[in-house]
C-alpha cells in the first residue's frame, strides 16, 4: 500500500495520474481463513482491520455479496454522537466516537470527519424535560452535551427559525459539540484499504448460501457463490442481511427490517453549518462538503428490503425540514433514496455471541449504525478474537430479548438518528 | 437583429420582445425563447463556471439534461432560484439572469486558478491529503473547501410563493408529449379512457417542435401537431400538462409530477400556486420519455461554444438562432450529419464534419458533398484552443492523435449518439437490457403495469416512435377496459435516415484522449479520473461512481453515465453489460421543496386540535403548549404574570376554592356488551368484574412487553357498558390496542368498541367549593357524599345539558369531571365560570395540572415513565388483579429482570434546600460528588415549586428507591451537587382525606 | 404509495388510510404463565423477518376499523393477497400461482 499524502499526490500528478495503484488487493478466496467476516460494509471492514492491528489475526475474509461498502455505508447520512442516554449506550457510542477522533491519520485516509456540533432541537415541555435528562446523564457519563437558549441555537445554526408563531416553536435545544459527520464511502474504502494492507482478504461479489457447522453444532465455515471456505470462527456483520443468514444458522432473532429514506438538496454554498435533528417534528439535517443539504427522517411503517420509499413520508420530511428551516422552499431535492435499516425490539445493536459456537453476530444498529462503525468494528474483533464479549459490549447481548433487560433509547424517546 | 439570430422561422412570437439581463447586460429575446437560446440569438456563450476547476462553460445542450449552463434566476424579495437551468427557463419581460460560482466575474473568475492545479485534484484527491497536523482538518482545510463548495446559494429571504396538491387517478398516464406520447395519448383516449399527458416542456410536440421539416400523413410537422394537440384538447376524457415533469415512479404505478405554474411568468399571480404536485395513481403508464444525446470525449470537450448537435438543431428549428458562424461537427452517428445539414442550408458556414467512425454511409457523404463539407471518417479532435468560446479544434485519425490539423472555428457540435431515457423505467423496477447496436440499456423486464415507446425504447426513428407510441396507447386502453385506439399507421416523408453507432465506437477516442476530456461536465470529472479509480481498484460501477463523483452533480448523469459507463469498461477489459449501471434515483430533475411540502407550511405544517373550550382560553390570555397534535392552555397569566406566578395562583385557587380546567383532550373510549368486563380484565391490570355499576376505577394497561403503557379513569355506566378513558397521546394507540385484540386474538367475546373522544367535552372541576357551585345547576344526581362517594359515576343534565358526571379527582381535591356533548362544552364552561365568580373560580391550565398532580404523587405515562416502567416500579401494585390468570403484559413481569431489586422505582424528593426547584431530568447518584464519571442512581422525572407546600418537590425514579425513603440522595449540577432526602412520592394529603368530603 | 385492497372493504385504498400491524399468524400462548421464558421471548420479539413472501398485518385505521392479513414481497412489496383476521395462511402453491397472475403484461 503507498501511502498517501500532499506529495504522493503531487509526485503521481507530475506522472499524469497513471502510477496509482489498487487500495484494496482483489484475491481470490482461499480455503480456509482464521476468520470469516460476512458483510463487507464499514462495520464489517473496521473488524478486520482491528482483528489484524490489535489482535493479530490477519488471515481473515471479509465476503461482501456485492460491492463493498455498498450498503447502509453507502446509504446513511453520517451523523456522528455519543449523547446517549443510557450508561451502556453512552459507553458504546463514546467509544466508537473516541475511535474516530484521529481515525484519518490512523489508517491513512482522510475521512473528513467534521465536528461541527450536533444540535436536538426542543419544541415541548416534554421535548426538553428529554433532552435535558440526556445532557445531564451525558454529563455525568464524561460526555459533552450542553443545553442552548433558542437564541443561541440560532447563533449556533442561523437558518434555524425560531419564531415563537412557528406550529411547533423552537423552545431550546441541547449541542454535542464533539459530534459531526464524516464522508461514509471514505470510511469503507478506508478500512478496506488498511485491512488489506495487513493481509485481509476482501472478497467482493461472494455471498454466502449456507453457514457449515460440524458434529458438536460449532462452525466450521460457509458455503458461497465462490465455493466452499472453511473457519473456525464466522462473524456476521451484515445488516439487513443477518435474518436470512441466521436462518441459516437455525436462529430466528428479535429483528425486523425497514426503508429510510434520505435525500440532498442541490448543491448550494455553505449555509448550513452543524447537523440539527427534531424528534418531534421529525427530520435531520446537515449540509456536506459538496455543498448538498443532506436530510433524513424515520423509518417506514412496514418491513422491506426494496431500498426506496414512498412518496408521501418524503413530503412529510421536506416539510418538517422547511417547518424548522423555511428559507430552504426554493432549493431543490435532487436525489432521494432507501436503506433497509435492521431494527431490534429495543432499537439498540446485538453485538456478541450467539448459541452457536463460532457465530458471533454484530446486528441491529437500525438507523443509527454508521456514527458507530469503528467502535462496533473494534469490539467485535475483540468479541471474535477471545471468544467473549467485551464489557462495553456485554450489555448488548441476544440474551437480554429473554431476561427483559433491554437497553431502549426509543422508551425514552432519544432522537432516533 | 445580429448574425446569430435567423430571419424567420422557429416557434417565436416575433412581434412579442422581451428584455432581459444577463449579468447586469441588458438583453433582448422573443416570447418562445429560452434563456438559453435567448443569450445564443445574442452571441453570448459563456455562461457558467464548473464545479472543481471554474473552467468557462458555455450551453451544452437545449432541453432539461443541461449540465453546465447553471444560472440564478432573481425573481425579486424571497424569489431567488439557484442552479436553474438556462436551457429549461423560459424568456419573460425583465427576467434577471445572474451566473454563479465565480468570482470576481464570469468572466475573470480567480477559482479559475485551481485549474493550474488540476492534475494534482485529481479522483478522490481529497481522501489523500489534508490530513496534517490533525487539528488543520477542522479549522483550515475544511473550512476553505468548504468555501469553494456548492455551485449556487440558498435564498436568504423567506419565499412569498405558495404551492399547491393534488390527487388524481387516469387510466392512463403517458409520460412525455413527443411523438410517441401523442400517439398513445391519440390512441389510448380514442375508446374513452381517462388519460393524462404530460410533458416537462412549454408545449407538447418533443422532437416534433426540432423537425419541422418532416412530413406526417402528408402535413408539414408543425400543422399535423397542431391539429393533433386540438384533437386531444378537444377530449374531455384527456387532461395535458404541460410545464409538468413526472419526477418519480412509486409503487404500484403511483407517480409524483409537478407542474411548473409560474416560472414562465415574472411571478405568480397573487394567491394563485408556483407550482402543483400531482400524485397520480395510473391504471396503465406509458413512458415516452424519449433519449439524450451523448457528448464526445475528447481533449477540451467543454469550452463554451462546444455543444450537442441535436440542440444545435433544436435552436436553430425551434428557436430560430443559429448557435455559430463557423462550426465544426464531430460525431460518431449519423443524427448528427441532420444538424450539419439543416444549418448549411440556413447559411451557416458547415465546413468539416469528422466522423469517428471509419465507414461513412454514402447518402451522408454524397449529400456533405453537395454542400460543400469536407468528411473526414476515423476522425475525432485531439484538442481544442479558445479560452472563453471555442476558437479551434485540431483534427486527427486515432493512430496520430497527437498531432492534427487545425481548424479554426466558433462551435464545435458533437453527438456520440443518444441514450433512451429509461429514468422513470428504472425507478418502476423494471431491468435493462444492453442493446449493443445503439450501445444503451433500453427495458427489458416490467414489474408493473408500464409499457414503453419511442426513443426511451430504443426507436429513434421518428415513423416507428409515432407508431410505436399508437400501438402502446391502444394496448393500454384495452388493458383498462376501453376500445383500443390507435389501428392506424402513420406515414411519414422527409425523415433523415438514421443507421447506429456502438458505444465503442463513440468513446473509443479515449484511451488516447489526453489533458481534460471531459465526461461530468459539472463536476470536472474526466476520462483520466475515472480510468485512475480503476486503476486504483474502483471496479464497481457505483464505486466509480462515489470515488470520482461522475453522475452525481445535479444533472445525475443525464449526459455522462454512458460515456462514464464506456471508459470504465474499457479500462476494465469488461463489456459495458457486465459492467451494468448505477442505480437510477428520483427526482428526474430538481423538484423544489416548496412543491414537496405543499400546504404543510407554517401554521398548516400539522393540523392543530383544538378542545370545543379553545376558543375561550385564547380570548382569555392562555398561553397554549403543543401536546401530540393538541393545543393546551398551558397557563392563564393575568396583569404581567409570569408562568410561576401565574401557576402559584392556579393552585392556589384551586386548594382553597375552586379551579376549573379543559380535560377534552383525554382518550374516550366506550366498550359495550356482555362480556365487556371481561374484555377489561384483559386488557387492564386491574380486575373489572366486581366493579360496581356506576363506580370508577383507575385502571393501568401494560404492553405484551409488561412495561406500563396506558392510564385512565374507567367508569361503568351499565353492566355491559364502560367508559374508559386514556391519556390524551394515548388514545389513538389504545383504542388501536383494543381493536386488534378484539378481533383478532379473542374474537369470541362479545363487546364492542367506540371511540368517543370528540363526542364529550371535559371540564374538570377541583377544590373545596365544587360541589356547591355545581349543585344548583344538577338535575338527576344526588350529589350527597353517600350518594355519589369519590370514584364514581352518574348520569344526569347540567344547566339542562346532558352530562357524564365523574367524581374523581387529578389534583386531590374534590373533583368532578363533568362530561357534556361537544357541541354544549363551550356554553357549559361559560356557564361555569359565571355561577363561580361568587367563589373566585379560577382557570388553570396544564402547567398547575401538573404540580397538583405531583402533590398527590400521581404519575404521569411518559413522564413518570418512558416505556421501562412495570406497575410494581411505580409503586402500583396495587392495581394489579393478582387473581387474573392473564392480562396484557402479565407473562412478561415473571421475566428474571423485572424481578431484580435494584430496578428503578418512583420516589419522592425534598431538596435540603427547600427554595431550590431540581431540573426535570437532572440525574440522582447515591454519592454526593461531582466527580465525571459518576455512576447514576435515577433521575428526576418531575419538579414543581409547591405554592401549597411552600416548597419545592420532586418525583423521581431511583435504583430501589423505596428503601431509600429517609435516606439522602444528590442531584449534581454543574457547578453544585443538590442534596435531597428521598420521600414517599406523596406530598400532599396522604390519607386522601380532602377527596372524601 | 401501496394500494391495499381491504378484504374487508373489498376495494384497493391509498396506504396512508393504513398502519401496518407486524407479522401475522404469531400465536400468543394460550396460557402465558404456562410458557417458558425463551417460548414467551420468542412470542414477544422473534420475527421471520424475510427477504420474500411475507404474511403480514394491516390495520384500516382511517378506513373500515378491521385488522386484516396480506401477503406480501419485501423485496418488491407487491401484495400478493389479502385476507381476513382468523383465516388461515394461504398455501405456498396458492400465492405462486396469485404470484404469476399478477406478473404485469
Amino acid at each position: 500500500m503507498s501511502h498517501f499524502s500532499f506529495p504522493s499526490l503531487l509526485a503521481k500528478a507530475m506522472g499524469a495520474n497513471k502510477g496509482w495503484t489498487r487500495q484494496w488487493a482483489k484475491p481470490q478466496p482461499k480455503s480456509r481463513y482464521d476468520v470469516i467476516i460476512v458483510g463487507a460494509g464499514g462495520h464489517g471492514l473496521a473488524c478486520a482491520y482491528y482483528l489484524a492491528k490489535e489482535h493479530g489475526i490477519t488471515n481473515v475474509a471479509v465476503l461482501e455479496k456485492g460491492w463493498l461498502g455498498g450498503g447502509n455505508t453507502a446509504r446513511n447520512t453520517t451523523v456522528i454522537r455519543s449523547n446517549y442516554l443510557y450508561d451502556e449506550s453512552a459507553r458504546l457510542y463514546e467509544h466508537a466516537l473516541g475511535l474516530w477522533e484521529g481515525l484519518s491519520r490512523e489508517i491513512n485516509y482522510n475521512l473528513m470527519f467534521s465536528q461541527r456540533g450536533v444540535l436536538g432541537l426542543a419544541h415541548t415541555v416534554h421535548d426538553v424535560q428529554i433532552l435535558k435528562r440526556h445532557i445531564h446523564a451525558n454529563r455525568l457519563n464524561g460526555i459533552d452535551s450542553e443545553w442552548l437558549t433558542p437564541e443561541q441555537a440560532k447563533a449556533f445554526c442561523p437558518p434555524l427559525n425560531i419564531s415563537a408563531c412557528a406550529r411547533y416553536p423552537i423552545v431550546g435545544a441541547s449541542l454535542q459539540r464533539r459530534g459531526g459527520v464524516a464522508r461514509h464511502d471514505g470510511v469503507a474504502w478506508g478500512f478496506a484499504r488498511a485491512a488489506s494492507a495487513r493481509g485481509v482478504h476482501i472478497i467482493e461479489n461472494c455471498a454466502v448460501t449456507a453457514i457449515n457447522r460440524g458434529a458438536g453444532g460449532e462452525v466450521t465455515g460457509v458455503e458461497t457463490t465462490r465455493g466452499t471456505i472453511g473457519a473456525q470462527k464466522v462473524a456476521l456483520s451484515a445488516a439487513a442481511g443477518t435474518s436470512g443468514l441466521m436462518e441459516m444458522a437455525g436462529l430466528k432473532i428479535p429483528i425486523e427490517c425497514f426503508t429510510l429514506q434520505a435525500l440532498v438538496s442541490e448543491p448550494v454554498a455553505p449555509v448550513f453549518p452543524c447537523v440539527a435533528m427534531s424528534n418531534t417534528v421529525h427530520a435531520y439535517i446537515s449540509q456536506s462538503d459538496k455543498g448538498e443539504l443532506v436530510i433524513g427522517a424515520g423509518t417506514e411503517q412496514y418491513f422491506s428490503y426494496s431500498q426506496r420509499g414512498p412518496l408521501h413520508s418524503l413530503e412529510h420530511t421536506i416539510a418538517a425540514v422547511c417547518e424548522m428551516f423555511p428559507l430552504f422552499t426554493r432549493l431543490r431535492m435532487l436525489r432521494n433514496w432507501g436503506g433497509s435499516v435492521d431494527v431490534t425490539p429495543d432499537r439498540s445493536p446485538i453485538l456478541g455471541l450467539t448459541p452457536v459456537p463460532g457465530l458471533y453476530l454484530n446486528a441491529g444498529w437500525g438507523t443509527g449504525g454508521f456514527k458507530a462503525t469503528p467502535g462496533a468494528g473494534h469490539l467485535l474483533a475483540f468479541t471474535v478474537a477471545q471468544n467473549r464479549p467485551h464489557t462495553i459490549n456485554a450489555p448488548f447481548s441476544l440474551k437480554r430479548f429473554q431476561t427483559g433487560r433491554l437497553i431502549d433509547e426509543a422508551a425514552a424517546a432519544a432522537v432516533a438518528h | 437583429m445580429n448574425s446569430f439570430r435567423t430571419e424567420q422561422g422557429g416557434r417565436l412570437c416575433r412581434d412579442r420582445p422581451l428584455g432581459f439581463t444577463f449579468e447586469g447586460r441588458t438583453l433582448q429575446g422573443f416570447k418562445g425563447d429560452t434563456l438559453a437560446s435567448a443569450l445564443l440569438a445574442n452571441g453570448v456563450c459563456l455562461v457558467g463556471r464548473s464545479y472543481k476547476y471554474h473552467r468557462p462553460r458555455g450551453i451544452m445542450s437545449a432541453g432539461s439534461e443541461e449540465a453546465s449552463a447553471l444560472v440564478g434566476i432573481d425573481r425579486g424579495e424571497g424569489r431567488f432560484d439557484t442552479s436553474t437551468r438556462a436551457t429549461t427557463q423560459e424568456l419573460f419581460e425583465g427576467l434577471k439572469a445572474v451566473s454563479q460560482h465565480c468570482w470576481p466575474s464570469l468572466r475573470f473568475d480567480a477559482g479559475a486558478l485551481a485549474g493550474l492545479g488540476g492534475p494534482v485534484m485529481s479522483a478522490g484527491f481529497y481522501y489523500k491529503t489534508f490530513m496534517w497536523p490533525e487539528s488543520f482538518w477542522e479549522r483550515v482545510y475544511e473550512p476553505v473547501l468548504r468555501k469553494l463548495a456548492g455551485l449556487g446559494r440558498a435564498p436568504v429571504a423567506t419565499d412569498p410563493d405558495i404551492y399547491s396538491s393534488r390527487y388524481a387517478h387516469c387510466d392512463v398516464l403517458v409520460v412525455g408529449g413527443g411523438p410517441a406520447g401523442l400517439t398513445a395519448a391519440l390512441a389510448a383516449s380514442e375508446g374513452g379512457a381517462k388519460v393524462i399527458l404530460a410533458d416537462e416542456q412549454s408545449e407538447i410536440g418533443g422532437d416534433l417542435l426540432s423537425t419541422p421539416e418532416v412530413q406526417i400523413d402528408g402535413q408539414p410537422a408543425w400543422n399535423w401537431l397542431k391539429s393533433t394537440a386540438q384533437t386531444l384538447a378537444s377530449r374531455d376524457n384527456v387532461t395535458i400538462l404541460t410545464r409538468t415533469t413526472a419526477f418519480g415512479y412509486y409503487q404500484q404505478n403511483f407517480l409524483g409530477l409537478v407542474e411548473r405554474l409560474s416560472d414562465h411568468l415574472g411571478a405568480a399571480r397573487p394567491g394563485s400556486p408556483r407550482e402543483r404536485l400531482w400524485r397520480v395513481r395510473a391504471r396503465r403508464v406509458v413512458l415516452a420519455t424519449g433519449s439524450i444525446e451523448r457528448p464526445l470525449v475528447f481533449s477540451g470537450n467543454d469550452r463554451p461554444g462546444i455543444m450537442l448537435a441535436g440542440a444545435a438543431k433544436t435552436y436553430l428549428k425551434r428557436y430560430g438562432v443559429r448557435v455559430g458562424q463557423r462550426p465544426v461537427v464531430v460525431t460518431a452517428h449519423d443524427s448528427a450529419y441532420a444538424s450539419a445539414f439543416e444549418l448549411a442550408e440556413a447559411g451557416v458556414e458547415v465546413r468539416t464534419i469528422l466522423d469517428q467512425r471509419a465507414h461513412i454511409p454514402a447518402h451522408l457523404s454524397k449529400r456533405a458533398d453537395r454542400l460543400g463539407i469536407e468528411i473526414l471518417a476515423g476522425h475525432t479532435i485531439a484538442r481544442t484552443c479558445g479560452h472563453l468560446r471555442v476558437s479551434a479544434v485540431y483534427a486527427a485519425s486515432f493512430d496520430a492523435i497527437k498531432g492534427g490539423r487545425k481548424i479554426s472555428c466558433d462551435c464545435v457540435l458533437m453527438s456520440g449518439g443518444w441514450t433512451p431515457s429509461v429514468h422513470l423505467f428504472s425507478q418502476s423496477r423494471g431491468t435493462l437490457k444492453w442493446r449493443e447496436d445503439i450501445g444503451a440499456y433500453v427495458p427489458d423486464v416490467y414489474t408493473q403495469n408500464a409499457v414503453s415507446a419511442g426513443a426511451c425504447d430504443g426507436d429513434f426513428l421518428l415513423s416507428e416512435a409515432l407508431n410505436r407510441g399508437a400501438e402502446a396507447g391502444g394496448l393500454a386502453a384495452g388493458a383498462t377496459g376501453f376500445e383500443p385506439g390507435g389501428q392506424n399507421r402513420f406515414g411519414v416523408a422527409g425523415e433523415f435516415p438514421l443507421s447506429a453507432a456502438s458505444l465503442e465506437e463513440s468513446t473509443h477516442a479515449t484511451a488516447a484522449a489526453r489533458g481534460k476530456a471531459f465526461v461530468d461536465f459539472q463536476h470536472d470529472v474526466t476520462a483520466g479520473d475515472i480510468e485512475q479509480a480503476v486503476c486504483e481498484g474502483f471496479h464497481s460501477i457505483e464505486h466509480v461512481k462515489r470515488y470520482t463523483t461522475t453522475g452525481m452533480a445535479t444533472d445525475q448523469g443525464k449526459t455522462s453515465n454512458l460515456n462514464s459507463l464506456a471508459i470504465a469498461s474499457e479500462a476494465l477489459g469488461r463489456g459495458a453489460p457486465e459492467v451494468g449501471l448505477t442505480t437510477f434515483r428520483p427526482p428526474y430533475t430538481p423538484t423544489s421543496f416548496g412543491v414537496l411540502a405543499g400546504h404543510s407550511r407554517g401554521k398548516l405544517f400539522e393540523v392543530t386540535r383544538k378542545s370545543p373550550i379553545d376558543s375561550w382560553a385564547e380570548e382569555n390570555g392562555a398561553v397554549f403548549e403543543p401536546v401530540g397534535l393538541w393545543r393546551r392552555a398551558r397557563y392563564f397569566p393575568r396583569d404581567g404574570e409570569d408562568m410561576h406566578r401565574a401557576v402559584s395562583r392556579e393552585c392556589k385557587a384551586t386548594r382553597t376554592s375552586i379551579g376549573i380546567s379543559d380535560a377534552s383532550t383525554l382518550g374516550k373510549i366506550e366498550v359495550v356488551g356482555p362480556d365487556a368486563a371481561e374484555f377489561l380484565n384483559r386488557l387492564y391490570t386491574n380486575t373489572w368484574t366486581k366493579l360496581g355499576v356506576g363506580r370508577c376505577r383507575y385502571g393501568l394497561m401494560l404492553g405484551e412487553d409488561g412495561f406500563i403503557h396506558d392510564d385512565g379513569v374507567v367508569g361503568r355506566l351499565a353492566e355491559g357498558r364502560f367508559h374508559v378513558t386514556t391519556t390524551t397521546g394515548g388514545a389513538a394507540g389504545v383504542f388501536a390496542k383494543m381493536e386488534d385484540y378484539r378481533q383478532t386474538e379473542w374474537p369470541d367475546l362479545d363487546v364492542w368498541l367506540t371511540s368517543i373522544s370528540e363526542q364529550w367535552a371535559v371540564i374538570a372541576l377541583n377544590g373545596p367549593n365544587v360541589r356547591k357551585l355545581i349543585a344548583p345547576f344538577i338535575e338527576g344526581i344526588d350529589l350527597s357524599k353517600e350518594a355519589f362517594p369519590h370514584m364514581a359515576i352518574r348520569e344526569g343534565k347540567i344547566f339542562g345539558v346532558p352530562t357524564r358526571l365523574f367524581r374523581v379527582s387529578f389534583t386531590g381535591e374534590l373533583g368532578f369531571e363533568v362530561n357534556v356533548p361537544s357541541a354544549y362544552g363551550l356554553a357549559v364552561w361559560q356557564r361555569l365560570m359565571e355561577a363561580g365568580a361568587e367563589y373566585d373560580i379560577v382557570p388553570y391550565g396544564t402547567e398547575a395540572l401538573h404540580v397538583l398532580r405531583a402533590e398527590k404523587g400521581y404519575i404521569i405515562v411518559g413522564q413518570e415513565t418512558d416505556g421501562t416502567q412495570t406497575p410494581h416500579d411505580m409503586g402500583m401494585d396495587w392495581a394489579i388483579g393478582r387473581k387474573k390468570p392473564d392480562f396484557i403484559g402479565r407473562r412478561s413481569l415473571g421475566r428474571p429482570d423485572m424481578l431484580v431489586p435494584n430496578r428503578k422505582q418512583l420516589v419522592g424528593l425534598l431538596t435540603t434546600d427547600p427554595a431550590y426547584v431540581l431540573e426535570e431530568g437532572a440525574q440522582v447518584t447515591a454519592e454526593n460528588t461531582s466527580a465525571v464519571p459518576a455512576r447514576m442512581i435515577g433521575h428526576v422525572t418531575s419538579s414543581y415549586w409547591s405554592e401549597t407546600l411552600q416548597r419545592s418537590i420532586a418525583l423521581a425514579v431511583v435504583e430501589a428507591g423505596r428503601k431509600r425513603i429517609g435516606g439522602e440522595v444528590y442531584i449534581p449540577m454543574p457547578g453544585t451537587v443538590y442534596p435531597a432526602r428521598v420521600a414517599e412520592p406523596v406530598f400532599y394529603d396522604p390519607n386522601g382525606e380532602r377527596l372524601n368530603v | 404509495m401501496l394500494l391495499i385492497d381491504c378484504p374487508y372493504c373489498r376495494q384497493g385504498r391509498p396506504e396512508i388510510e393504513f398502519s401496518h400491524a407486524g407479522e401475522a399468524h404469531m400465536e400468543r400462548p394460550a396460557d402465558p404463565e404456562t410458557a417458558s421464558d425463551a417460548q414467551w421471548e420468542a412470542f414477544l420479539f422473534h420475527r421471520t423477518n424475510p427477504a420474500g413472501i411475507h404474511f403480514e398485518r394491516w390495520y384500516h385505521i382511517h378506513g373500515c376499523g378491521c385488522y386484516f392479513n396480506a401477503v406480501r414481497d419485501t423485496v418488491s412489496e407487491k401484495f400478493i393477497l389479502t385476507y381476513k383476521a382468523g383465516e388461515p395462511r394461504p398455501a405456498v402453491s396458492e400465492i405462486e400461482a396469485l404470484m404469476v397472475e399478477k406478473e404485469p403484461e
